[in-house]
């Protein structure tokens, strides 16, 4: 019984402490009432106007309402320091989420556009003598992941001993030139890179030369300063105590480097090739200039023209032929296909980075 | 298998900076010698000129010889590699090899080194080395589990069965228990006062009744102040040393008056 | 027992080899670093001082336009994509509930690995159709204002939609430094800050903006780089005409370097290559600055602010 009356006693004698509050709820009402407003302020200008009505419009509204409306309110309640808090945390998310609507979109339009095309045929079929309807990327497939290939195997290894060089040999001015000119690379345009290939291959095969193998030079330039940067972090991060103990029992550096470092290391090495890979993979400027389009299937990365995926997707849409629509779908599926593969190489890499990472000690 | 330690005259460089100056001291076959001494003096740097690990170091060099039962370390053309096989160490803090199995860390000189060697001789080294370091019985059931999974006591005596498992001549440690609690650390102890029966030890330890304890004889050095070297002051037989010594410096060390 | 040590044999061959391929490795990323230079002033030349045909002014005349487009189109992408990013990047670190918070990350670098020929096909498809009535509704407004100066394209396809998109991809790029450098913000300052009884954002107004200024300003110029260089969004969205406008919505509009090297060079043959190939010269000088000013204040700040 005493409870019951010391209660409302208690709260009479005002804590010193507390200050105004809105309620948990109060955020959440003003974004109701706010997009409520919203949408009848956008119906009711497409209603005099005669347009249809317009969800952005609505919604924009109602997120200037809801910031203006919160300030004012929090001012009243709270006070105007707080109110500057609700603001800042009402443009802050509202950030984020803007972000995010270009994301939803372009998935949710290469998807549904995408599916189109989405059938055995496409992944079975070259564009050798299609015109309108049909056809495939069996050739664009071949030649991405044969240019991605030849890739890899040239900048994989000067990136992984670069890395090698800079971490465990590099002292003074050739490894301080060599981090320089890795950062440097990394700002290089992708465009730059394939003018870069077209420059060095017509030295030796002349004018308008086009080969899968310049694709793949193009690329690995982009390739190995990310190469390069995630070894060097993913070797600095293995403890000296390694290697020592490796020393001590009378170890070689290279045996240490090849043995101790490189295994302890490797997980890390792996998942920043991969991602290096699954950002090259869907590179075109480079591509379109040294590469070229065919619509033919060519294995040879040494000689003629190879399609790759992202050259494909564009070409398809660019310079659509008569039935449109046909090109345009396939684009759509290529651009689909390609984000597929991208995602997949990013969550290898995060699996590798997760499951193969050594069991850390203590 | 245990061979004699002697050092002439050694002076150790950080670049331009002289580390430690001018230390003779000769080591018996089949002892315990403990390096004490305040933080900074070079004991440490010392220890690790003795195989020379300091050369991991970037800029460290050495002036003067290092005589392994005769044979200058130092003379040119050694091979560091060849030293470090014949000299082991054990660091302060356990690093077993995190990529590998309780086993293949104390096969780990054998392997990292590509020599072959057959399944049952592997075998026999393992448990060899394994009960030399008194893990045996702890281990022996998983020897296939990282040795990451064991506790810090037991990581340091596979540290040190990985180290005994080359043979080596000399066992260097490094301040082994200081990153271990009271009782694994009785464990070492006790394991350092079975191995000296095989194996010339020299330990550098923070803690006095550890050297007191394990070591037959002790050296102490010391500094005389920052950016000076550091200097063996005093070696003489542990009792010796704890009980009666020559140098006031090394009483007041001792006797805990400083340091 | 004497013998023990033995002198060199083997092992210090495998040394040597070893050294020999990793520092080999690394000059040769010197060496095909000036092979870019070389090979694209080489091929860049015969443009620069011949006469070019059709074209008055010679190369410089001819590479300015693009030039603009290049820098204009940039310029505009970082206004919109920097606040956004910093907003973001603080949503992630202190507004985001922290269970939420690394998914939220991964959310944002999801932007980062969709390739760029996506973006062109979408900006060309969804956002210019999309954007289309806002710029004509902006040219009958405020068509007295240079920017938005009439007539509006018919398509959408104007430099402001080519640089929504810029901002777009750079956007990830620009969040994920901030992100990192807010969350290096020395936790005791932030401690500090709250217990002097600040609100969250006068804590980050004390602790996390000063520390994280110069961070955000080297990210920044990072996607600058970035959106200099980019081609295939830009050529697929921007419907160009090589003219020297500030006008957003307009049916003609500035191209950029890389774009037009992207659209020029599959048809290009003779002195064309050679007028290309040293527009390219010219953009990697422009993004060569601009990474290294960027890369200065970095190594700058953390100089100055290391502990």
């Amino acid at each position: 019984m005493t409870a019951t009356t010391t209660a409302p006693a208690r709260r009479e004698a005002a804590n010193p402490l507390t200050a105004g509050q809105l309620p948990l709820w109060g955020p959440w009402a003003l974004i109701g009432v706010a997009l409520a407003i919203g949408a009848a302020v956008s119906a009711l200008v497409a209603g005099a106007s005669g347009t249809d009505f317009s969800i952005v419009a609505a919604v924009l509204i109602a997120y200037v309402l809801y910031l203006v409306a919160i300030t004012v309110v929090s001012q009243q309640i709270e006070g105007g320091r707080k109110a500057a808090d609700r603001l800042v945390t009402g443009v802050v998310v509202g950030a984020f989420v803007l972000a995010l609507v270009p994301l939803v979109s372009l998935v949710s339009t290469v998807i549904i556009n995408g599916a189109a095309r989405f059938d055995l045929q496409f992944f079975t079929w070259t564009m050798r003598n299609v015109v309108g309807e049909g056809g495939g990327v069996l050739h664009a497939i071949i030649g991405t992941l044969l240019v991605t290939l030849w890739a890899a195997i040239i900048s994989v290894p000067v990136g992984i001993f670069t890395a090698i060089y800079l971490v465990e040999y590099g002292r003074g001015r050739l490894s301080q030139a060599i981090t320089f000119f890795v950062d440097v690379m990394t700002g290089i345009p992708s465009i730059v890179a394939g003018l870069f290939a077209y420059a060095l291959f017509a030295l030796f095969a002349g004018e308008g030369v086009r080969a899968g193998i310049g694709g793949a030079v193009a690329l690995s330039l982009l390739m190995i300063p990310t190469v390069v940067r995630s070894t060097e972090e993913m070797l600095k991060l293995v403890p000296n105590d390694l290697r020592e103990a490796s020393y001590a029992l009378g170890v070689p550096k290279w045996l240490t480097i090849a043995k101790v470092v490189l295994p302890t290391a490797l997980a890390g090495i792996v998942t920043g090739v991969t991602l290096a890979i699954a950002r090259v993979i869907g590179e075109t400027a480079p591509l379109l200039i040294i590469a070229g389009f065919t619509t033919n299937m060519n294995y040879n990365v040494f000689d003629g023209r190879m399609m790759t995926l992202p050259v494909f997707a564009y070409n398809q849409y660019v310079s659509p032929g008569v039935q449109e629509q046909a090109y345009f779908d396939r684009a759509w599926t290529a651009a689909l296909v390609l984000i597929l593969i991208v995602m997949l190489l990013n969550v290898i890499a995060r699996i590798i980075a997760k499951v193969f990472a050594p069991k850390a000690g203590r | 298998m245990s061979k004699r330690i002697e050092t002439n005259d050694l002076d150790v460089y950080y670049g331009d900076f002289k580390a430690v100056e001018g230390v003779t001291i000769d080591i018996e076959p089949r002892s315990v010698t403990a390096f004490i001494g305040p933080s900074g003096c070079g004991k440490s740097t010392v220890l690790r000129t003795l195989n020379r690990m300091h050369e991991v170091i970037s800029g460290a060099w050495v002036d003067g010889e290092v005589l392994l039962d005769g044979a200058n370390l130092y003379a040119p053309g050694v091979d560091p590699v060849n030293v470090r096989r014949q000299i082991g160490m054990v660091f302060q803090r356990p690093n077993p090899f995190p990529t590998m199995s309780i086993r293949e860390n104390v096969l780990a000189g054998v392997l990292l080194n590509n020599r072959r060697m057959s399944r049952s001789d592997q075998d026999d080294l393992v448990e060899r080395s394994l009960r030399g370091a008194n893990l045996w019985n702890e281990v022996k059931d998983r020897l296939n589990l990282p040795g990451s999974g064991l506790s810090g006591g037991q990581q340091q005596r596979l540290c040190i069965a990985r180290a005994i498992a080359v043979s080596p001549e000399v066992l260097l440690m490094d301040e082994p228990c200081s990153a271990l609690d009271p009782i694994s650390t009785l464990a070492i102890e006790d394991l350092i006062e079975e191995l000296k029966q095989e194996y010339t030890i020299v330990i550098v330890t923070h803690n006095m009744q550890q050297a007191s304890r394990v070591s037959d004889r002790t050296a102490f050095f010391n500094i005389a102040g920052t950016g000076k070297p550091g200097k063996l002051i005093e070696y003489d037989d542990t009792t010796t040393m704890f009980s009666t010594p020559k140098v006031q410096a090394t009483e007041d060390y001792v006797s805990g008056r400083f340091g | 027992m004497t013998t023990a040590v033995q002198p060199v044999a083997k092992q210090r061959l495998a040394d040597v080899v070893f050294k020999t391929v990793s520092t080999t490795a690394g000059v040769l990323i010197l060496i095909a670093l000036a092979g870019v230079a070389i090979f694209l002033v080489a091929q860049a030349v015969p443009a620069i001082i011949g006469p070019l045909p059709g074209i008055d002014g010679g190369f410089f005349a001819w590479v300015w336009p693009l030039t603009f487009g290049t820098i204009w189109s940039a310029f505009l992408a970082m206004v919109m994509a920097v606040p956004v990013a910093v907003g973001i990047a603080l949503f992630i670190t202190h507004f985001a509930p922290r269970r939420l918070a690394q998914g939220l990350g991964y959310v944002v670098d999801l932007l980062a690995a969709i390739p760029s020929v996506i973006y062109g096909l979408w900006g060309i498809t969804v956002l210019a159709p999309f954007m289309q009535p806002a710029y004509t509704w902006l040219t009958q407004n405020l068509g007295w204002l240079p920017l938005f100066a009439p007539p509006a394209s018919g398509t959408g396809r104007t430099i402001l939609t080519a640089s929504i998109v810029l901002a777009v991809m750079v956007l990830p790029i620009i969040t994920a430094l901030c992100r990192e450098i807010f969350l290096q913000t020395p936790r005791l300052n932030e401690e500090a800050a709250l217990a002097l009884g600040a609100t969250r954002w006068e804590m980050i107004q004390m602790a996390v903006l000063p520390h994280g200024r110069s961070g955000i300003i080297a990210s920044s110029i990072l996607g600058l780089g970035r959106a200099l260089g980019e081609t295939m969004a830009v050529a697929m969205v921007l419907s160009s005409s090589g003219i020297i406008s500030f006008a957003l919505t307009a049916q003609q509009n500035p191209s950029t370097i890389a774009a037009n090297i992207a659209l020029r060079f599959p048809e290009a043959h003779g002195i064309t290559v050679n007028m290309l190939i040293g527009s390219g010269l010219v953009l990697f000088a422009i993004t060569l600055l601009v990474n290294g000013i960027s890369r200065w204040i970095i190594a700058r700040t953390t100089v100055k602010g290391g502990r």
